[in-house]
């Protein structure tokens, strides 16, 4: 990372160091993972609420027909931030909160690989949010769907800039997540424990890690299909635009469709970027609350990393009203297919799990479970549409809306709150309450299935999604007004959850290292663990390694003779430096904090703000994000200059 | 060249333990990286090829390519490679005078590419072929621009390691530093050989 030359101590690089261990100063220039974690946590959480209160909106139209509570312009306005913010600015970063936070605390390591790289992935991520919803301030909302289908992303029918600042502000996001998987893909690879061979990786760490590599190839495409929608829009270029730029001129040729090929090339291994830290988070929750080892592990891993292949060869599924030729949709259709079967083999092996376990009915366990069932409704409506005759059947109706909350809420929403719940303790230090954990269970459960369980029906119906109302007389009036019911359950589930939240912080039963009796190496440190994490680096003799110490007859098998979570003090300091401390302790060595990340976040966000206000048609004012690239760049460098650590003094 | 005597250690202090695997860190990230940029120039090339021999109106650009001129600043950037892998032998052997050469060297025949590339620019959009003409000037344009543009950042990557050579701040132990550029180095080239047999040499 840093060029590490030797320099004079205290001072090495452009600025001084940031020192300040509390402090606002300390959280914008920290560098410590679990911080950046909880950054994303927080910030993820307050776009979840922004989200939700969308949503609301919107099912406050629905509620009767012909309402007129929104405008045809309002709704599409909120139903385009609604998707774009649950995925972009929601589930993946409440994702990033948990990679950041436990990833190194399972694979016994003292920070993820490069420190500074993570911080400026939240500033970017920070950045990319803001940007993509200043058009609330200014009334120029991104209104073309999530998907951003051409052509009616073109200048010509929406000449409005809420278009660029979806656009702008899902480029920087992408540079914040490819930033990230970037970090976690190196820092699972390079910085496991001794011992911690890949087969005996927890299961969260295995997903993110395949959800890293997913990252690492899908997000370029979509970075591509922006930067061409970017060059149609403000520079005149015909990627996607059918008709010609000016009057007169020849047809420009361009073909909408290669937006929907390049966006769904991208989309489609999203959507295993969104579920599969969750399909994790249940891997870990299920067996230590059923006290049996994951059952078939191997599977579980090979099932993983299949998804994330086959995700790759699914994408014209979303296509097939498109006009494909029959060969393309029959592969499509039957790759959609397969990709049930590594599914179908993780559904089976958690129930696996579950059978015959002294099963403990937690608050994780409840969301992990409510996981489980709702996942696999929505993962079978799924299989439905892989049948290119049902899916036109299908195409554009709430039967779809249902289909993408089953799996997205609950599947991702549900097994995050599943990990919200079930490593809280080893974050704040407290339990939160377990009475109004599973009372938030039952609300959002309740709440979610009248909310998006009608959503079949009334799609069967032939009721069409993306319209802001409909006509008295469909048959939809009573499941609208189920649905509506539902989303406000929701609602107030969410508030009993900040609710317990709160109390936890405040008054909240201590929690001590290891509260559930838990099975791997972040259950081994104090609860919340120190700023080094670790005192001495583990070594690792087999998986569930917490377990095979505490639990032999629980772990599966024992290996005789070996300590099965050794501190091995012959490796551990000596590639760190800090070596012995006159105290016999070991003086950890963890990185320093940094002004550098902050500053190339804030480049990022001016750069963007500059094509915003260009966008206007004043390319002149391109000029602003040639500052902001200086901005970049000049942090680039002080960041390269600056060693990670302040070269100890002798 | 006293700096040398103080060179950093191979392993600078940081708190990184012992790498699983024994790779260093940096050059595991640029290998990721470059499958990562991969995607990026497969999705721009397919976006050519979508559109290659379906272009409207004239010019188009096989209408103004000049094969035999590309093929020159090709060659000027396959040799850079040449160059580049020179400039880490040196700096493997300990050898900083030949390391400035070379590092030099290599990011003089980019420039070389990249001033062929503003003149084929140039030229052909005086024969007409624009950004917004018709989706051949888009493609074309877009996609060997961001060629362009991860050629010229190489450059500065390899002139600030110059730099510092200069500056007498590299030294053997920092073979890794050249050789990390170097992977990005050769993969710009490479791409550059694909863009060049699918876009240039191919005929339709």
């Amino acid at each position: 990372m840093a060029t590490a030359t030797a320099r004079a101590a205290p001072r090495a690089g452009i600025l001084a160091r940031p020192v300040a261990p509390m402090g606002i100063w300390s959280w914008l220039t920290t560098i410590d993972h679990k911080r950046i974690g909880i950054l994303y946590e927080l910030t993820a959480f307050i776009f979840f609420l922004i989200g939700g209160l969308e949503a609301l909106l919107m099912r406050s139209q629905l509620v009767q027909p012909d309402n007129t509570l929104l405008g045809p312009g309002q709704y599409n306005a909120l139903f385009t931030m609604h998707g774009t913010t649950m995925i972009f600015l929601v589930v993946m970063p409440l994702s990033a909160a948990f990679f950041n936070y436990i990833v190194p605390l399972q694979i016994g390591a003292r920070d993820v690989a490069f420190p500074r790289l993570n911080a400026f992935s939240y500033w970017v991520f920070l950045s990319g949010g803001v940007l993509m919803n200043l058009g609330f301030l200014i009334g120029a909302v991104p209104d073309m769907g999530w998907f951003a289908y051409s052509p009616l992303t073109s200048s010509q029918f929406s000449p409005s800039v809420g278009v660029d600042f979806w656009v702008v502000g899902l480029q920087v996001l992408g540079v914040a997540s490819l930033a990230a998987a970037f970090n976690f893909l190196v820092t699972i690879i390079q910085m496991r424990a001794p011992g911690l061979s890949f087969m005996r990786m927890p299961l969260f760490t295995w997903t993110t890690f395949v959800t890293s590599i997913l990252i690492v190839l899908a997000f370029p495409v979509i970075a591509v299909a922006l930067i061409e929608l970017m060059f149609d829009r403000l520079f005149g270029s015909t990627f996607f635009n059918v008709t010609p730029a000016a009057a007169g001129a020849a047809a420009a040729g361009g073909d909408p469709i290669l937006w929907q090929h390049l966006f769904w090339v991208f989309a489609h291994p999203e959507v295993y970027i969104l579920i599969l830290p969750a399909m994790g988070i249940v891997s870990e929750v299920v067996p230590v609350f059923s006290r049996k080892p994951l059952f078939g592990y191997p599977f579980m891993v090979y099932a993983v990393v299949s998804i994330a292949f086959l995700s790759f060869t699914v994408w014209a599924h979303h296509m097939f009203t498109t006009g494909l030729s029959a060969i393309a949709m029959s592969f499509f259709a039957a790759s959609t297919m397969l990709i049930a079967v590594p599914t179908g083999i993780k559904i089976f092996n958690w129930i696996s799990t579950l059978y015959g376990g002294s099963i403990a009915l937690k608050a994780p366990a409840m969301f992990a479970l409510g996981f489980i069932a709702m996942f696999t409704i929505g993962g079978l409506s799924g299989v439905m549409h892989a049948s290119p005759p049902v899916d036109t059947q299908q195409q554009d109706t709430y039967f779809v809306v249902a289909h993408l909350h089953y799996v997205l809420f609950g599947g991702s929403i549900f097994a995050l709150f599943a990990g919200i719940y079930y490593w809280w303790p080893k974050i704040t230090g407290r339990l939160l309450g377990d009475g109004l954990g599973q009372l938030q269970f039952w609300l959002m459960f309740i709440g979610f299935n009248l909310t998006f369980g009608p959503m079949h029906f009334l799609g069967v119906d032939g009721m069409p999604r993306r319209v802001y109302t409909y006509s008295p007389g469909m048959g939809w009036e009573l499941w609208n007004v189920v649905a509506t019911i539902g989303a406000f359950v929701i609602g107030v589930s969410v508030l009993v959850f900040i609710f317990n939240a709160f109390k936890s912080l405040r008054t909240g039963e201590r929690a001590g290292d290891d509260p559930w009796d838990g099975m791997t190496l972040e259950w081994t440190i104090p609860s919340p663990p120190p700023h080094y994490n670790f005192v001495e680096i583990p070594t690792v003799a087999g998986r569930n390694p917490l377990w095979l110490q505490k639990h032999p007859e629980l772990a599966g098998r024992h290996v005789p003779g070996a300590d099965p979570i050794a501190t091995d003090t012959g490796h551990s300091g000596s590639e760190g430096s800090g070596a012995e401390s006159h105290d016999g302790h070991h003086a950890v060595h963890v990185p320093d904090p940094s002004y550098w990340p902050l500053f190339a976040g804030a480049g990022i966000f001016v750069a963007g703000f500059g094509v915003l206000l260009s966008a206007g048609g004043n390319l002149s004012l391109l000029a602003v994000t040639g500052v902001g690239l200086f901005i970049v760049i000049v942090s680039i460098f002080g960041w390269s200059l600056e060693p990670v650590n302040e070269p100890v003094q002798a | 060249m006293q700096q040398v005597a103080s060179a950093p250690p191979a392993h600078p202090p940081t708190h990184v333990e012992e790498p699983s695997t024994g790779l260093n860190n940096r050059k595991v990230l640029m290998w990721a990286f470059l499958g990562s940029d991969c995607m990026f120039f497969g999705a721009l090339i397919v976006s050519y090829l979508v559109y290659r021999g379906r272009w409207q109106g004239h010019p188009v650009p096989t209408d103004v390519f000049d094969i035999p001129y590309t093929s020159v600043s090709a060659f000027a950037l396959l040799m850079s490679s040449l160059a580049m892998v020179l400039a880490l032998a040196a700096i493997q052997r300990g050898d900083i005078r030949r390391l400035k050469i070379w590092l030099l060297t290599t990011a003089g025949l980019g420039l070389v590419f990249i001033g062929g590339q503003i003149f084929e620019f140039t030229t052909f959009g005086h024969e007409g072929l624009t950004l917004g003409g018709n989706t051949g000037g888009t493609t074309f344009f877009v996609l060997t621009g961001f060629h362009g543009a991860h050629v010229s950042l190489g450059i500065a990557w390899l002139l600030s390691l110059f730099v510092q050579a200069v500056r007498g701040q590299m030294a053997q132990a920092r073979s890794l530093d050249v050789e990390i550029a170097g992977l990005y180095w050769h993969f710009v080239d490479i791409v550059w050989i694909i863009i060049f047999t699918v876009v240039y040499l191919i005929p339709i």
